[in-house]
């Protein structure tokens, strides 16, 4: 069946099985490698991608329950200059992560938090992360960059 | 991991719905927000022939303050729950655990209809509309039909709809204020409850309800009576594992489960002011 879906803003149409997930719509026909898949089992998150503008794990989405929806992936989230994203910022200035395999679903959750609540609490951040697991246990700093991109101002807005 | 091949179906609306499951019987399921019905299809514990898909139904998405209750369109997803209104201030104990329940992303995708239709007696609100005194509103061929919540869980992973019939609206009586109590116990944060308790005041009495405590969700009968009949918290909650049959996992054995019941319905009853 055809899948169109807008992915980053760009329009993708593909032919694709019934059965394909999101995750593998994304990496294997989109072309977008910064989803990763972990665990596989909607546990881990780092296959977090926003679907009209909210987190979901892409591994448990099939392509086809996307259709006509606004899909953003880790790529989506650079502004056309390549300037990063605010979250991506503080991801960078705060050491956000160790090995990294968990940071592109982290980012995505981060924002869509921030979306939803403009000015958390740690307590709010750590709560609101808990469907991200970081295998390194780096959530320390994960959690402080988190704080700080919701103090950028133009996150704000 | 990736799910048997099966055809899907998009219906435009719950008629379309209802047709397309009259068409395919036992080989459809309905697909909604996908998150209890698509991890049994990648690890092939189901493998339904044909899927139709009423996640986009706008027409199953609201909640409706109707006299004396809510009424809540099935497709309403738990983060829309945890957050509306008219469900915070009318019943409190729904908003708050629909915002329990697994992690954000799972709560941006399922919807409460799912999750009761889905028969998983280790689901979080399958107990609270039971511990409410809730029904579920089914739609087949020959129109709709309402179901007392204690009926329609019938067995492990089996729900008293028929193949043809669509979930499309939860109702649960209005309980306000701060008179419930939530309790689950999980390992991991996002988890399935090991055990979990549900207390709700309601004009009826207080209700009692028991996540995973066996094939189906349970009231806690025998704790409820004894409230009623003046019995404080410690006393009622002592009698919260009569009459269940919890599994035995590696998360616990069945002593084990009976006794977090009877310390997770003690809390539960306490926070709800017995």
């Amino acid at each position: 069946m055809r899948i169109t879906i807008n992915v980053n803003e760009r329009s993708e149409s593909h032919e694709v099985e019934a059965r394909t997930l999101l995750v593998h719509y994304l990496r294997d026909e989109a072309g977008l490698t910064g989803t990763n898949i972990g665990c596989d089992t909607t546990s881990c998150g780092a296959c977090t991608v926003l679907l009209n503008g909210e987190s979901v794990k892409s591994c448990t989405v099939l392509a086809a329950q996307a259709e006509g929806t606004n899909v953003t992936t880790i790529e989506g989230l650079a502004d056309a200059d390549g300037r990063m994203h605010p979250v991506q910022q503080a991801f960078q200035e705060y050491h956000g992560l160790q090995c990294g395999y968990c940071t592109p679903g982290m980012v995505m959750a981060v924002t869509s938090l921030l979306a939803e609540n403009a000015d958390p609490t740690e307590e709010d951040i750590r709560v609101g992360l808990e469907g991200n697991l970081c295998r390194c246990t780096g959530y320390h700093n994960i959690v402080a960059a988190a704080l700080a991109a919701s103090k950028i101002p133009e996150l704000r807005a | 991991m990736i799910p048997a091949s099966f055809d899907y179906l998009r219906a435009g609306s719950v008629a379309e719905a209802i047709t397309m499951l009259s068409d395919h019987g036992e080989d459809a399921k309905l697909l909604a927000g996908g998150h209890s019905l698509l991890p049994l299809m990648k690890f092939r514990l189901a493998t339904p022939a044909v899927l139709v898909d009423i996640g986009q139904l706008r027409e199953l998405n609201y909640v409706r303050g109707e006299g004396g209750q809510i009424a809540i369109g099935a497709l309403t997803r738990h983060h829309d729950i945890a957050n509306s209104p008219e469900v915070r201030a009318g019943a409190p104990v729904l908003a708050h655990v629909a915002g329990q329940v697994g992690d954000p992303q799972v709560r941006h995708r399922g919807t409460i209809g799912g999750s009761i239709a889905h028969g998983d007696s280790a689901s979080d609100l399958p107990a609270v509309v039971l511990a409410l005194g809730g029904s579920l509103i089914a739609e087949g061929p020959s129109g709709r039909r309402e179901i007392a919540a204690h009926d329609f869980h019938l067995s492990f992973f089996e729900v008293s709809l028929e193949p043809d019939e669509v979930l499309v609206e939860v109702r649960v009586p209005r309980a306000p204020g701060d008179r419930w109590g939530f309790e689950k116990l999980t390992k991991r944060a996002q988890d399935w409850a090991i055990v979990g308790a549900v207390a709700a005041r309601t004009e009826e009495g207080v209700g009692v309800a028991l996540i995973n405590m066996g094939p189906v969700p349970l009231r806690a009968t025998a704790v409820e009576s004894a409230v009623a009949s003046g019995a404080g918290a410690a006393e009622a909650a002592q009698l919260a594992a009569e009459n269940t049959e919890p599994a035995a996992d590696f998360n616990g054995s069945v002593e084990y489960r009976q006794h977090v019941a009877r310390v997770l319905v003690r809390r539960a009853l306490e926070q709800a002011s017995v």
